[in-house]
């Protein structure tokens, strides 16, 4: 007699919760020694609602059909010469920051859910996780190709997981993640899933997308796409733990509002480059960052914790600043790149007139105040050969470890300074978010490798600057880095572009 | 709880403590109101090292791109070291008046508004 066909309900039954067994002979607390010292309390963990519903023979029929989708345009944009539909060449370096900032952090999260998945006393939430980091490990590849194109053509895409793990802006999203991945399972997941991927993802994919399609760039828009679907499960994923964790125990309400308030900063103080990249490096522009920050967060985010008020978490500490940093963060960034614009690994440039008076448009009440006259002055420097470039490295914040750039909101001319003493060493911060995640934690926030500090040590080569970008970072001098202006880049797409 | 660790008395290894510099020290230094230095800078200084040698030397080389720096009236210019008002004394070394592994000092010459009185 032929097997009986199980029905799906039976399927999934047996291919996600079936895989969880009794301890018969060995202590199940051994088997799982991360999930109790983080304070968190799981009285049942049947009471998971698995948020994918997939099983694994579903989730490859179904990637499969969409990656071959995928490639196929991939091949398509690559034999119609696509970098050449780009709007301008300047639009490329979003993509290296893209490639070199965020793409490695697909991996480690593919390497942070894949360590929780294994972590989790119910087979429910390890299911998910592990779900979750294949989809991540999809992502990364999927980006690396999309971009691998442009490799050909450009300069600055030949290194970008060395890169990742030794240039001294990179160490901002690398130490975010690093961050994360060193905490508790459960406060990974309060961090990525719940108030990266959930609250704050949307302001990286969304935006950044309509970017690419509005900029020529298929590749990217398509990727996009492709990653959607998964980013809703991802979201799924988010909206679950914290509702799980707060309906198990009441005394992890707590603990997941202190997570929820850490990370939102950190995930704020991330999103900075992001903010630049729309406002700066978008030859044709979108939406500002501001204008992104109110639709994705201030409305959909206000939304989001209105509804979570009934289990007791409230907005994350500090939304107030960041209401008001929106504002400031992009443009106080991208100065921040364009003045160390020898020690980047892309180009930086100073924005068209019009590109200046849109965004004065944009920030009405802060841009010509504080930003313009930042620009005129870099247009008379450069007009005399005097194009700026910091010879010094700047002082870090030692806990988001971007430099110390961050304003007072309420006297936006003044750089926010802010230190704590522990064990007789002092610690700079950009904010009182930062100092205040420091101080709930030093002992881990005192190991920060501080790029500049690093260097300082001797520990990155040198003793020049140059001898670190060429030898250390692995930057080809002259071509990566330094002003769009008369960069190998620029003049290789005049060439192009001569030819018809 | 200094730390929410799976070891028990979990330490960390302080990673900039002053040992590492190979007998320098770390000094920050920040000119209040000119933006066109989008953060405080960061050297690696002998402690001994006089005062003058830092302002006339490692500051000027850093910060003597603006066109305010040759305009500083060195007589009127205010400095804060690590949040507290300071007078320096220009020939004595760093550490000997106070100016430690990560301290701060703030420039600060309210009468140079900066490029276009914008504080750039």
């Amino acid at each position: 007699m032929a097997a009986k066909k199980l029905n799906l309900k039976d399927k999934y039954k047996l291919l996600t919760r079936d895989l969880d067994w009794e301890f018969s002979y060995e202590d199940r607390k051994k088997a799982f020694p991360y999930e109790d010292f983080e304070g968190i309390k799981i009285n049942d963990w049947s009471k998971w609602e698995d948020p994918f519903r997939l099983t694994m023979d579903a989730y490859w029929k179904y990637q499969a059909e969409k990656e071959k989708k995928l490639y196929a345009i991939f091949d398509a944009s690559s034999q119609h010469n696509g970098h050449l539909n780009v709007s301008d060449p300047r639009y490329i370096n979003a993509i290296k920051l893209f490639l070199t900032g965020i793409s490695p952090l697909e991996y480690q999260a593919y390497q942070g859910f894949a360590h929780v998945g294994r972590q989790f006393g119910g087979v429910g939430a390890r299911v998910a996780c592990q779900m979750q980091s294949i989809d991540e490990l999809r992502h990364v590849q999927t980006q690396v190709h999309a971009m691998s194109q442009y490799n050909k053509y450009f300069d600055g895409f030949h290194d970008w997981t060395h890169m990742h793990d030794r240039v001294w802006y990179l160490s901002v999203p690398k130490s975010f993640f690093d961050d994360a991945r060193t905490s508790g399972p459960f406060e990974f997941l309060v961090a990525i899933s719940f108030s990266f991927e959930y609250v704050l993802t949307n302001l990286v994919f969304v935006p950044f997308m309509s970017g690419a399609a509005h900029n020529g760039d298929m590749a990217t828009v398509t990727f996009g796409f492709s990653a959607q679907s998964d980013e809703a499960r991802h979201m799924t994923l988010g909206l679950e733990v914290i509702k799980f964790l707060l309906e198990q125990d009441e005394g992890n309400v707590a603990i997941v509002q202190k997570w929820i308030d850490k990370w939102f900063w950190r995930g704020c103080r991330l999103l900075s480059i992001v903010g630049m990249m729309m406002d700066y490096m978008l030859p044709n522009k979108v939406m500002s960052w501001k204008e992104a920050w109110e639709v994705y967060f201030e409305e959909a985010g206000g939304a989001l914790f209105k509804d979570l008020a009934r289990y007791g978490i409230r907005m994350p500490q500090y939304a107030d600043i960041v209401e008001k940093e929106k504002e400031h963060v992009s443009h106080q960034a991208w100065w921040t790149f364009y003045t160390y614009g020898h020690a980047a690994g892309f180009h930086t440039w100073i924005p068209t007139d019009a590109e200046l008076d849109w965004l004065s448009e944009k920030y009405p009440d802060t841009f010509d105040k504080y930003y313009r006259p930042r620009w005129e002055l870099a247009k008379k420097l450069e007009s005399e050969g005097k194009r700026i470039y910091n010879n010094a490295l700047p002082q870090l914040c030692n806990t988001c470890q971007i430099p110390m750039l961050f304003t007072e909101m309420s006297e936006p001319g003044q750089i926010a300074y802010r230190v704590s003493e522990y064990k007789g060493d002092k610690y700079h911060f950009c904010s009182d978010g930062c100092q205040h995640i420091f101080e709930e934690e030093p002992e881990k926030y005192v190991q920060s490798w501080l790029p500049a500090h690093q260097i300082y040590m001797g520990n990155c080569g040198g003793p020049d600057v140059p001898d670190i970008l060429r030898d250390y970072y692995h930057f080809n001098l002259g071509a990566d880095n330094l002003d769009m202006k008369g960069s190998p880049d620029e003049q290789r797409w005049n060439e192009w572009k001569k030819q018809g | 709880m200094p730390v929410r660790a799976i070891t028990p008395d979990y330490t960390g290894e302080i990673k900039d403590k002053l040992e590492n510099f190979h007998g320098n020290q770390l000094v920050f230094a920040g000119w209040d109101g000119h933006l066109m230095f989008p953060a405080p800078f960061a050297w690696p200084l002998p402690p001994a090292m006089p005062f003058v040698a830092l302002r006339d030397q490692v500051m000027a080389g850093s910060f003597g791109i603006h066109p305010e720096w040759a305009e500083i009236n060195w007589d009127r210019a205010q400095w804060l070291l690590d949040g507290q008002p300071f007078v320096p004394d220009l020939q004595k070394g760093l550490a000997e008046q106070g100016i430690g592994h990560k301290s701060l000092l703030r420039l600060q010459t309210p009468e140079l508004k900066g490029f276009m009185g914008a504080g750039v």
